[in-house]
């Protein structure tokens, strides 16, 4: 029997393919480094990036961009850490008006996209520079939070044998993503974000309500920042204005590398998964050699984007040439 | 047929916008179970009735029933809900989705809230079925072709709920086969009762499909006809919309096409294009002009934006001054002298936003390169000068385009192109809506710049504008080139009897 792969699948399988050879690959150099326990840290580690990069993914498949995302991570961050430990809420409470508060300002952004027609790119420009001009005017310094009931929040974890805790961070990750492919896959809602980001025009003609699916997604990835800042919080047990700097091109690297193409419409939040993975491999994999510089992940991540672009570049020019009919119209 | 009421009936409907009267008074009637052709050159108002029907525009005036029933369609959508659907040249569906999910995009089946995938791809192959087509639903939509495509749009539209299906313009991208595969599916819905309206510029298509014709021209109905009973020279006349009356046509063009400088200045060699014209030889002479006749979408704007290198012919070399040229693109074709008015002033030609004078220095400051500054004073000159030769009507130089009229804006293209000293102009439809004494002018103006060595390409719909100012016309059809007329076979007649029988 032979074996037919759809054309679109050929991103997604590459990113797996991928991310097995690293993974085999740096297993066989370092003994220790195919443990299951490496393997729960890689989640660990990148629980808010994933989150964060799920956001992104429906921003892309739609056709649109984040810039976003970093600051807004930081700004809930220390927005939850204020909330605690200066204002003595509880935790659950910061943790709820932290999240409103990203909802928001993504679903402010996305307002602004659909009725003023601006470019994506400005108008999540400026919610870059507002989240960030936030967090550091909330504090400056680092907040350490020290309240019981967060730290028990934190230390929620399920014990498995061999002494592998699983935190409760892991989990909200795995949560999110397999809500976001139910989402993706088996809601209007998300069909009609893969029809805005394939050809916005037909998806108006077609008579999908465009601009609440446009707004929404944005709103839907400030949320998930949002829970992303909650999760890094949980995760360093404090919040601090400078942290995920840069961390909203980590994110768009993940959603790229995992097969979705930057033009929208096409690809996978489990391609955006793999795409974190690899980027954990490649990290993990320069802390277990000890003597390389850890900007080469940067580097790497770097050539894999370009390995990635080109080889989408690549598929849609062989589905052009396939389909000679094609018009284009001036 | 006749004597059943028909489907959808339209009473003397009217549109305006500013400064036109798109529509005017216009009746049209559909019946069940037939394909009724709207024919009609540009600015005939074929599109304006499309889009008072699918609610795109409201009406100004008149009535519009549907079984019966008035209607007021407010939206696409609307329409479509009502049982109008309308499928357009360009594929209006999402190409990076599956075909099953096109269909279904915005009415998924849903159980508790989650998609229902299987009774989706069910679903669309039961709504493709209806147009016998089989098709793996579960592709991608780009990985068919645009007819496929096409119809993959009109299964939706079917699917969605359809009484009358409008088809505008669907051909126009397909090669013959696809236009078969097309009309497989056309004639099958019309055994089912559907009643279809066929917007095309094809004239086989439509002595190949319709059942009747309407003919609109400037607004205005001019009639409704049997396919059967009107013959191709008819309907060509009536889109036209001139009757053979005797017009003193010939006066100021022949004492100059005899001493025409017999050097050719430019050659194309099966120069082709797949989808806008097939290979056709064409030559020019210094100082002659060089008429194209066809109808719309016959291939004479398409012929236009080849000569010019705005579109890459597939094949075909082209000669300049004797020397052959290898590659040709619209900077290179300025450099050779190359001057080109496009057909739609509004989008490609005029900068609304600039002034008069503004948009006449524009090509020249092209042909020297941007570092070379011409000075106001030069430019002044330059602007009035065009601005008394040409009769531009306006209050100064520095008044912004977009508040002249039409003719006054064409005029200053002309302008811009003629302040570039060009070798070689080419006018597409130069004369389109503007009013009679500026098209006479213009006119005139050709056939001095072609006394004074100018070679002139000539588009227009308007025979008579062709046959007055050409020398030599070429005959166009379907994207193909008939033939070519000198001297004294330019007649009107000629050319339509050419047009229609090919």
């Amino acid at each position: 029997m032979k074996i037919k792969i759809d054309r679109k699948y050929i991103p997604v399988i590459a990113t797996f393919l991928v991310a097995l050879l690293l993974y085999c690959g740096v297993g066989i150099r370092y003994p220790g480094f195919m443990t299951f326990r490496v393997f729960v840290n890689f989640f660990i580690d990148n629980a808010y990036l994933g989150i964060a990069a799920i956001g992104m993914t429906f921003v892309i498949l739609s056709g649109g961009i984040d810039l976003s995302v970093g600051s807004m991570v930081a700004f809930t961050g220390v927005l939850t850490a204020f909330l605690i430990e200066k204002q003595g809420l509880h935790p659950l409470m910061a943790i709820v008006i932290s999240l409103g508060c990203g909802s928001l300002i993504g679903y402010v952004m996305g307002c602004l996209i659909h009725y003023f027609k601006s470019a994506p790119f400005i108008v999540t420009l400026t919610g870059m520079f507002f989240c960030r001009g936030l967090a550091n005017l909330i504090s400056l310094e680092s907040i350490p939070i020290y309240n019981p009931v967060f730290k028990s929040f934190v230390r929620l974890a399920v014990e498995l044998p061999g002494r592998i805790k699983i935190p409760a961070i892991v989990f909200i990750f795995l949560l999110v993503f397999i809500a976001a492919i139910y989402i993706a896959h088996f809601t209007k809602f998300g069909r009609n974000v893969y029809a805005l980001g394939g050809s916005s025009q037909s998806a108006l003609l077609m008579g999908l309500p465009v601009g609440r699916t446009r707004i929404a997604v944005y709103a839907l990835s400030g949320f998930l920042s949002a829970l992303a800042g909650v999760v890094f919080t949980m995760y360093t047990s404090a919040g601090y204005g400078l942290s995920g700097l840069g961390m909203e091109m980590e994110a768009i690297a993940s959603v790229v590398i995992g097969g979705t193409l930057l033009t929208g419409g096409v690809g996978y939040v489990a391609g955006t998964l793999v795409g974190v993975l690899i980027q954990a491999i490649i990290q993990t994999f320069i802390t277990f050699d000890g003597t390389l510089s850890s900007w080469w992940t940067k580097i790497a991540i770097g050539l894999l984007l370009l390995i990635f672009i080109l080889l989408q570049r690549f598929i849609s020019q062989a589905s052009r040439i396939s389909k000679p009919t094609e018009t284009v119209n001036i | 047929m006749s004597e059943t009421t028909p489907i959808l009936s339209v009473r003397g409907i009217s549109k305006s916008f500013p400064g036109v009267k798109a529509l005017a008074g216009v009746d049209f009637n559909l019946y069940q179970g037939e394909v009724h052709a709207l024919m009609g050159e540009n600015g005939a108002g074929k599109s304006t009735l499309i889009k008072l029907l699918t609610g795109v525009y409201e009406r100004d005036q008149g009535q519009i029933f549907l079984e019966g029933k008035e209607i007021r369609p407010h939206s696409p959508n609307h329409a479509q809900e009502m049982g109008i659907s309308t499928v357009y040249q360009e594929v209006n569906l999402v190409p990076t989705l599956s075909v099953a999910e096109n269909i279904f995009l915005g009415r998924q089946p849903l159980r508790f809230g989650a998609i229902q995938w299987q009774k989706m791809k069910t679903g669309a192959e039961a709504a493709l079925q209806r147009l016998n087509l089989n098709l793996d639903v579960k592709q991608q939509l780009s990985s068919y072709s645009i007819a496929v495509q096409q119809m993959v749009a009109i299964a939706r539209a079917l699917d969605i709920s359809a009484k009358i299906l409008i088809l505008d313009e669907p051909t126009s991208s397909l090669d013959s086969n696809e236009v078969a595969q097309l009309f497989k599916v056309v004639r099958k819905l019309k055994k089912d009762g559907l009643g279809i309206i066929f917007v095309t510029h094809f004239l086989d298509q439509v002595y190949e499909i319709s059942d009747r014709i309407t003919v609109l021209r400037n607004g205005q109905l001019v009639g409704e006809f049997e396919t059967g009973a009107l013959p191709r020279i008819e309907l060509i006349k009536k889109m036209i919309g001139r009757e053979f009356e005797a017009f003193n046509a010939q006066d100021d063009k022949r004492e100059s096409s005899a001493e025409i400088d017999k050097k050719q200045f430019m050659k194309v060699e099966r120069l082709s294009k797949k989808g806008a014209v097939v290979p056709f030889d064409l030559s020019l002479h210094i100082g002659e002009v060089l008429g194209l006749a066809g109808l719309l979408g016959s291939g004479r704007t398409e012929i236009a934006r080849l000569l010019f290198g705005i579109d890459k012919a597939d094949h075909g070399r082209i000669f300049l001054d004797n020397r052959q040229v290898a590659f040709f693109s619209p900077r290179k074709a300025i450099a050779f002298g190359f001057g080109f008015c496009p057909e739609d002033r509004k989008t490609s030609g005029i900068i609304e936003e600039l002034s008069v004078k503004e948009n006449i220095i524009l090509a020249l400051q092209a042909k020297k390169g941007w570092l070379h500054t011409i000075s106001r004073k030069t430019q002044e000159e330059i602007a009035a000068t065009y601005i008394r030769t040409l009769n531009i009507a306006t209050p100064n130089a520095d008044q912004k385009v977009k508040n002249l009229s039409g003719g006054n804006q064409q005029k200053a293209i002309v302008a811009r192109w003629l302040a570039s000293n060009p070798r070689f102009l080419i006018l597409d439809e130069p004369t389109r809506g503007i009013d009679i004494g500026a098209k006479a002018e213009i006119q005139k103006l050709i056939l001095s710049l072609s006394n004074e060595g100018m070679s002139i390409l000539f588009i227009s719909s308007e025979l008579n504008e062709v046959t007055r100012c050409a020398h030599r016309v070429v005959v166009l059809r379907d994207r193909r080139k008939i033939t070519e007329l000198t001297a004294d076979q330019i007649d009107e007649q000629v050319i339509m009897h050419t047009i229609a029988e090919g």
